[in-house]
């Protein structure tokens, strides 16, 4: 037992750290959200330079072959910027679900050329209660996904649909792809209507799902960690240089208690994800547990330390201008894909024991 | 990053399993499952001292004062291992988890060898004298006096909020050793025996009807000057060193009772259909996820620690349990219903979740308020400034 970093874990998250801190601009953000919500110079360094984007991909396929606390410390770091990037979509969605469920040809074909970021992909879920539904039958894919993550911008989408997974190009002939004017234009969705295109069979869907859901969820989790964590610096530091009444407002209680509460949540955030990834990568009886706990947890945090970045810096918080609603919109965005927190947590309530619901 | 335990902790594991089954199925199978911290002292007594003998007392001391020099994991593991036997709350919970530490780290090597056996052996039970009529929140403001006399402190003054102090053999009090000196200048953190004419304990009867705090008199108190702990003077850094240390083990043992709490109110709410309920099942899967995520962050502290580093997440840990519990206590009476709110006969004494509900409001208060918790994360931890101080008497 050893609940810390490693050593290697700790180059990495300082290496991740200071990656985005420098690259994953305010004002490079801003010029990725009025296009696409991609960062392309961005996603070049990140997928190139730094080496790091096929961090759970296995080397032989052209990854770092590491696991899942690697792969939560990159998306935690990238999240505390916003940072303007398919790596929820392409990396943490349709990556785990080609190297669970995909045949050995595709998982060659396709696999290196994610992790170098040549390719990009994203992950089509069956969302409850939406239709139209996808359906996959005869080697085409009809009905439709109503909201893909970095849909615009992907190569080829990993689909869920009600019989099978299916993997199927941006160009296939049917497929219309409508970009989507979304809240959080740092992930924008797109819809995907499949036309009776032709797409190919994942070899094992239930593992394919299975994977790109687990690993979603830690990976929305982490991001939120890392979102809530920038919400607290930032407001901390404004509530030391910001004087009102004569004294800096950090020194009032009604807003150092909130603050306090902030890190209260957050700290509690870090123990989830980190618990969460560990389970996984170890395979323990309670990684089912963990991720729903995480998910839940962490996005509910973003949102509270979202909401109190803007309230705790007044007016100048409720400007385009400012970055906080960089956050809230991320932190919305976190909590509906892939199950609301509640949805989580009647998962959890399940695994607890109590039955099914009434 | 690993979770997982070694095979040799494994063995641990059954090692400490099959000795604590051995005891609480044999001759302590009379004190297996109590949870009052008031319930049958003597034979909590008799388990402190069973548990020293056979070196389970204070796992984590060096050997030389009655520990096993275990390791962080053999600590954890024991900790689990104890609240799944079943064995009762620690009488001496103040000893081993305040008073023994505090020693370890500012006595001399006298006072190391003097009182830390006693309490490893289960022969001398603490509680501690911090909080006064006027000295709540603001713990400095202590007006308890201490002067010398030959080779004694002679100790005059009033402590409340004493836990336990009624089967206590020792208190640890902060008094104000240097005349006309103000807040935290000026105090001495003494040892005291209990048990003499100048020390008084009075019970205060609590809103769940029992009592396990006091009032404590020391009227003429006396305590030989070799039992100070620090120098004459330093009582404040020896008491704020006490707040600071790593309660993480200790909490994994408390977060086992927090366990038992927690599948009482899941087992109440499936007997009466409420586990049904969407509400209360979002109620309860939070408090299981809070559950869990306490102990991971006691998990990531403790390693912080062993490695020599005061993850500042430590600080965030009172309000959290304190906070889980106070919530937990509402949730059983909302699964409860009015059922929960009366009892069979004509003592004022309600079986456990109904207690927890009233107990709990104590636990957002004492060993610092949620407020005070709240100041001390935003002004440690994130570095914000204090509140000017007032100057009313």
């Amino acid at each position: 037992m050893h609940f810390a970093f490693t050593d290697e874990q700790v180059m990495i998250a300082e290496t991740a750290k200071a990656f985005f801190a420098e690259n994953a601009t305010s004002e490079r953000t801003r010029a990725a959200m009025a296009e696409t919500g991609v960062d392309g110079a961005l996603w070049q360094a990140f997928t190139g330079d730094l080496g790091l984007a096929g961090v759970a991909i296995p080397e032989a396929l052209g990854g770092a072959g590491l696991g899942m606390v690697e792969l939560a410390v990159l998306a935690e770091a990238a999240g505390r910027h916003t940072a303007a990037l398919p790596l929820l979509a392409s990396l943490t969605l349709a990556a785990p679900a080609i190297l669970a469920g995909g045949t050995d040809e595709q998982k060659a074909r396709l696999l290196p050329r994610l992790a170098s970021g040549e390719l990009v992909a994203s992950f089509a879920t069956v969302n409850r209660g939406e239709t139209p539904r996808a359906t996959f039958s005869d080697g085409r894919l009809t009905g439709a996904a109503l909201h893909v993550p970095h849909g615009a911008g992907a190569d080829i989408f990993v689909v869920e649909t009600d019989n099978g997974v299916a993997i199927i190009e941006c160009g296939a002939p049917g497929l219309r792809i409508t970009p989507l004017t979304s809240m959080d234009q740092t992930r924008p969705y797109a819809r995907l209507d499949f036309g009776g295109a032709l797409a190919e069979p994942l070899a094992n869907p239930r593992a394919a799902v299975h994977a790109a859901l687990t690993t979603g969820w830690l990976a929305i989790a982490a991001d939120a960690l890392g979102g809530a964590q920038a919400c607290l610096d930032r407001t901390v530091a404004y509530a030391q240089e910001r004087v009102q009444f004569g004294r800096s407002i950090g020194s009032f209680q009604a807003v150092k208690h909130r603050l306090a509460d902030m890190m209260i949540a957050i700290e509690q955030a870090r123990s989830a994800v980190y618990w969460a990834a560990c389970a996984i990568d170890e395979g323990s009886d309670e990684a089912k547990f963990a991720v729903h706990a995480a998910k839940a947890f962490a996005c509910d945090t973003y949102s509270d330390c979202a909401g109190e970045m803007i309230q705790l810096h007044g007016g100048i918080g409720f400007t385009w201008e400012h970055d906080a609603h960089l956050f809230f919109k991320r932190a919305r965005s976190n909590a509906s894909l892939l199950g609301t927190p509640d949805w989580h947590r009647e998962r959890v309530a399940a695994l607890a024991g109590l039955g099914e619901a009434a | 990053m690993k979770l997982g335990f070694s095979p040799e902790e494994e063995a641990f594991r059954a090692e400490a399993a099959a000795w604590l089954a051995a005891e609480l199925n044999g001759p302590f199978a009379d004190v297996r499952g109590l949870t009052s911290l008031v319930a049958s002292p003597d034979r909590r007594r008799d388990w402190e001292r069973r548990l020293g003998e056979a070196g389970w007392s204070c796992v984590g001391w060096p050997k030389a004062y009655g520990g096993r020099d275990a390791t962080l994991a053999e600590q954890v593991i024991f900790a689990e291992e104890y609240a799944r036997a079943g064995a009762p709350p620690r009488l001496n919970h103040i000893g081993i988890e305040l008073a023994g530490p505090t020693i370890l780290a500012f006595g001399t090597e006298e006072q190391k060898a003097r009182f830390l056996p006693a309490i490893a052996r289960g022969k001398e039970i603490w509680c501690q004298g911090y909080s006064e009529p006027g000295a709540g929140s603001d713990l400095a403001n202590v007006r308890t006096r201490a002067w010398r006399e030959s080779d004694d402190w002679v100790i005059e003054g009033q402590k409340v909020w004493t836990s336990l102090a009624q089967f206590s053999d020792w208190i640890f009090v902060i008094a104000r050793t240097e005349e006309g000196s103000k807040g935290p200048k000026g105090l001495s953190f003494l040892l005291v025996p209990v048990d003499q004419s100048g020390v008084t304990v009075r019970p205060i009867h609590q809103i769940t009807g029992e009592a396990e705090f006091n009032e404590t008199f020391f009227d003429g108190a006396r305590t030989n000057t070799a039992n100070i702990l620090g120098a004459p003077g330093d009582g404040w850094t020896v008491a704020m060193g006490l707040l600071g240390f790593e309660r993480g083990v200790s909490t994994l043992a408390q977060q086992m009772g927090f366990r038992n709490e927690l599948d009482a109110v899941i087992a109440a709410a499936r007997a009466n259909g409420e586990a049904k309920n969407p509400l209360i099942r979002q109620r309860i899967a939070k408090a299981e996820i809070g559950l869990k995520l306490m102990r991971y962050g006691a998990l990531r502290m403790l390693t912080d620690a062993e490695g020599g580093r005061l993850n500042p997440s430590a600080l965030t840990y009172k309000i959290q349990w304190a906070t889980w519990r106070r919530d937990l206590g509402e949730l059983a009476m909302d699964v409860l219903g009015q059922a929960g709110e009366t009892v069979a006969g004509h003592d004022y004494a309600f079986p456990a979740l109904p207690n927890l509900f009233l107990y709990s409001r104590a636990d957002t208060i004492y060993g610092g308020t949620n407020e005070i918790q709240r100041n001390i994360i935003a002004e440690r931890a994130l570095g914000l400034p204090r509140e000017p101080r007032g100057d009313l008497k």
